[in-house]
């Protein structure tokens, strides 16, 4: 059921859509990422006739939302404030349209360990780990808590931080003694530390989007970095990986993985766009590592590589999230 | 519009971004984005108090007096102002370049100056017509971070030689000299920053510059001596450049940056003449010439503008701030840290506790609104894991104070990470990584 209001929003056509605030930037060690990613979601959306205004998260924004509001908010911000929720929570109270999650779904989603444990739910297959916070280890001792860790997970681990993304503060551990250094890296970028058996296999990512017809996955994007670790100067250094998209799996795999980043999508109810990272094991096995609400959007990234290989236009496609803000309202 | 990952059809073919991936030369291998330059671009927001990037504050120049000039030049002179100019530069400006090493006791021809694009281009055109891969220059350890990404740029083996408070050490040059000699190295320079080093702060002493021309003489070896902040001295005497006391064995390098604005990008060497005119012809495929707008407006500022009295403004101002950040680094830092104390120039050189780690602490330090660059950035190929350059020339007084506090809650935080993780490693990074120019 809708009422009146919300049939006048639905009623405006995507030649209605002429003012766009793209939100790129940010307080976080992904400013450089975001800014990047925004820029070419602004140029796109310029490509369309859409006039964009680009701005970076400060104390000016929360005038320009409420003086002079755009129609629709774009943000391309990654990290925390961008993904955790909390610059949504401020266009929600501007009551500006937005591009993305609501507040309470990104803080599910960038909260990595909140985020697999509601997934696991349901019953989509992800690392075996643990979360542990820094404090804990001054605590109980660092030397006895890995110890466990490492006759509980056994090894390979993988260390991140339970927030955040671009793989900063990230680490594969191949052994025990690689720990110690893996969790100072980690904690420089988040005060909890997600330690997980370490999956090999062949690395994905999935786009999710939604434009009114419910969640849709895209084709897979392989990723097969030089060296095979997809760290920072892989992921953003053009050339430096080789991407596969559509991902060179089988139909089943390909269907299963696809499958599974809808119903990540729709487990942590996310809106509009998403891009969860798998990987599918030896056995064939799709594994959930992580979801990002606002993925990036970068020349090197990997969502705009599935938007061309599944036939659409990455203008288009932004101008349809942007339209499909507008209608909601 | 709906998508099923089942119509689209497996590409055998992979995807590389860049087509040219295969076609790069091999001297540009380390040219690759950076976490650490990622850290750098949020460092420039404003709730950053940002005590890592080199920029001059040049807050006291006299904008009027300059927007004056160039107005004069582009009426007065414009027809030659906005013409091609000579890849040597301007000869009247290149006169009183010689003026202004003069200041510093180096008795120079104006036709052994070339003005250069900053003094970076002459860093850059002195490696080009002297190294070929695998030849070895001899630097400081630390050193200034571009001039690593220059050596590396021609695929240089770079090695480092040791410092301590009164610069680099005679010793360990002549040591390190004899064996490369011994392995047949072919060791083209040695490039350094005696005054108020950059990142260390520190300055050779009078006894080790005669040292370093004899060990360096004797070895044949040519002495490219980098001198941009020679000028900014804040207190004690002025210690003469290698260059005044050795017209045959040293390239020097000057530059404008620092003393008037780093906006006009003009610099200067001056070179043995054999080694003047390769360097004209090779600035001269660079760059064909140069601006000789930029040069009309700085030669009219030396030549109209009491320039020797702005830069004793600009001391003052450094030295204040220079004050601050001493004063705050000796009432706030934590028990086993240290620091240079620079007489001039723009930086602190920290080294912090065992088992530190100074870059693996950055995230955290801009988490918490405080940057500096990690001290690996100025090795190549490993070291510095324990330092930190603190830069004290742009952000103001209260602004550094606050910086330090911001830094040393960072540093006792890691301090309780290293007690209950143990030390981390230490890196073994390329090196090379600072922030961009641009960077408060």
């Amino acid at each position: 059921m809708t009422t009146a209001g919300q049939g006048q929003k639905e009623d405006r056509t995507v030649a209605d859509l002429n003012r766009v605030l793209v939100l790129a930037g940010g307080l976080s060690p992904e400013h450089e990422v975001s800014v990047r990613s925004g820029r070419r979601v602004a140029d796109a959306l310029r490509r369309l006739e859409v006039e964009v205004q680009i701005c970076d998260v400060g104390p000016e924004l929360l005038g320009l939302l409420t003086e002079d509001p755009p129609q629709v908010v774009f943000p391309v911000l990654h990290g925390a404030a961008g993904e955790d929720g909390s610059i949504r929570e401020v266009l929600e109270l501007a009551g500006v349209p937005y591009v993305g999650a609501r507040p309470d779904a990104c803080r599910a989603a960038y909260a990595k360990p909140t985020a697999k444990a509601l997934v696991a739910e349901r019953g989509i297959t992800v690392p075996r780990g643990v979360a542990l916070p820094k404090a804990l280890f001054h605590d109980l001792g660092a030397p006895a808590v890995l110890e466990r860790v490492v006759a509980l997970l056994g090894l390979p681990l993988f260390v991140k931080p339970a927030q955040g993304g671009s793989a900063f503060g990230a680490a594969a551990v191949t052994e025990a003694a690689e720990l110690p250094a893996a969790l100072v890296g980690c904690f420089a970028y988040s005060d909890t530390a997600l330690i997980e058996q370490q999956v090999t296999g062949t690395e994905i990512a999935v786009g999710v989007v939604d434009l009114g017809d419910g969640p849709v996955a895209l084709p897979a994007v392989e990723i097969v970095p030089d060296g095979g670790v997809y760290d920072y100067a892989a992921r953003y250094t053009a050339g430096r990986t080789e991407f596969f998209s559509p991902a060179r799996l089988d139909d089943e795999t390909a269907r299963a993985a696809a499958e599974t980043a809808v119903t990540v999508h729709r487990a942590l109810r996310l809106r509009d766009v998403s891009r969860t990272d798998l990987i599918v094991d030896a056995d064939g096995r799709v594994h959930f590592l992580e979801v990002n609400v606002s993925p990036g959007m970068t020349d090197t990234s990997t969502l705009p590589l599935a938007v061309e290989a599944a036939g659409m236009d990455f203008a288009v496609l932004c101008r349809e999230l942007a339209h499909r803000a507008l209608q909601r309202g | 519009m709906s998508v099923d990952p089942r119509e689209s059809q497996p590409n055998p073919q992979g995807s590389r971004i860049d087509p040219y991936v295969g076609s790069y030369a091999a001297r540009a291998a380390g040219m690759v984005a950076s976490e650490v330059r990622a850290l750098f671009a949020v460092a420039s927001r404003p709730e950053v108090v940002s005590l890592a990037g080199g920029m001059p504050n040049i807050s006291a120049l006299p904008l009027d007096a300059l927007g004056e000039l160039a107005q004069q030049v582009v009426v007065e002179q414009g027809r030659t102002a906005l013409q091609y100019g000579s890849a040597q530069g301007d000869p009247v400006l290149r006169q009183q370049i010689c003026e202004v090493m003069a200041l510093e006791e180096i008795d120079a021809s104006p036709d052994d100056v070339i003005v250069t694009v900053g003094s970076q281009q002459a860093l850059d055109l002195i490696t080009k017509v002297f190294v070929d891969p695998g030849d070895v220059v001899l630097t400081e350890g630390p050193t200034y971070v571009t001039a690593i990404n220059t050596f590396a740029a021609y695929q240089a083996r770079i090695e480092h030689v040791e410092m301590d408070d009164d610069g680099v050490v005679p010793e360990a040059l002549e040591e390190r000299l004899a064996g490369l000699a011994r392995e047949g190295a072919r060791v083209k320079f040695f490039y350094t920053v005696p005054t108020f080093n950059n990142p260390a702060g520190v300055t050779l002493s009078p006894e080790r510059r005669r040292r370093v021309l004899e060990i360096c003489e004797r070895f044949n070896l040519l002495v490219v001596e980098d001198n941009p902040y020679g000028l900014l001295r804040y207190e004690g005497d002025p210690v003469r450049p290698l260059r005044a006391d050795s017209a045959r064995n040293v390239i020097y390098l000057g530059s404008f940056s620092k003393t008037l604005s780093p906006g006009f990008r003009i610099g200067w060497a001056l070179a043995p003449s054999a080694v003047r005119d390769k360097l004209v012809l090779a600035a001269e495929s660079a760059m064909l010439s140069h601006s000789n707008f930029n040069q009309a407006i700085v030669g009219r500022y030396l030549a109209t503008q009491p320039w020797p009295e702005q830069i004793k403004e600009f001391n003052e101002m450094y030295r204040a701030r220079r004050d601050a950040m001493l004063a705050s680094l000796e009432a706030l830092m934590p028990p086993g840290c240290s620091w240079t104390r620079p007489s001039g120039g723009f930086f602190v050189w920290a080294t912090l506790p065992e088992g530190l780690n100074a870059k693996a602490m950055l995230p955290r330090a801009v988490n918490e609104r405080v940057a500096y660059v990690p001290g690996t950035g100025f090795y190549y190929g490993g070291g510095g894991q324990r330092n930190m350059r603190l830069s004290f020339c742009y952000p103001s007084p209260e602004q550094i104070r606050e910086g330090v506090r911001r830094l040393v809650g960072v540093l006792e935080s890691e301090i309780e990470l290293r007690n209950t993780f143990g030390g981390v490693p230490a890196s073994t990074g390329r090196g090379g990584e600072a922030p961009a120019p641009d960077l408060p």
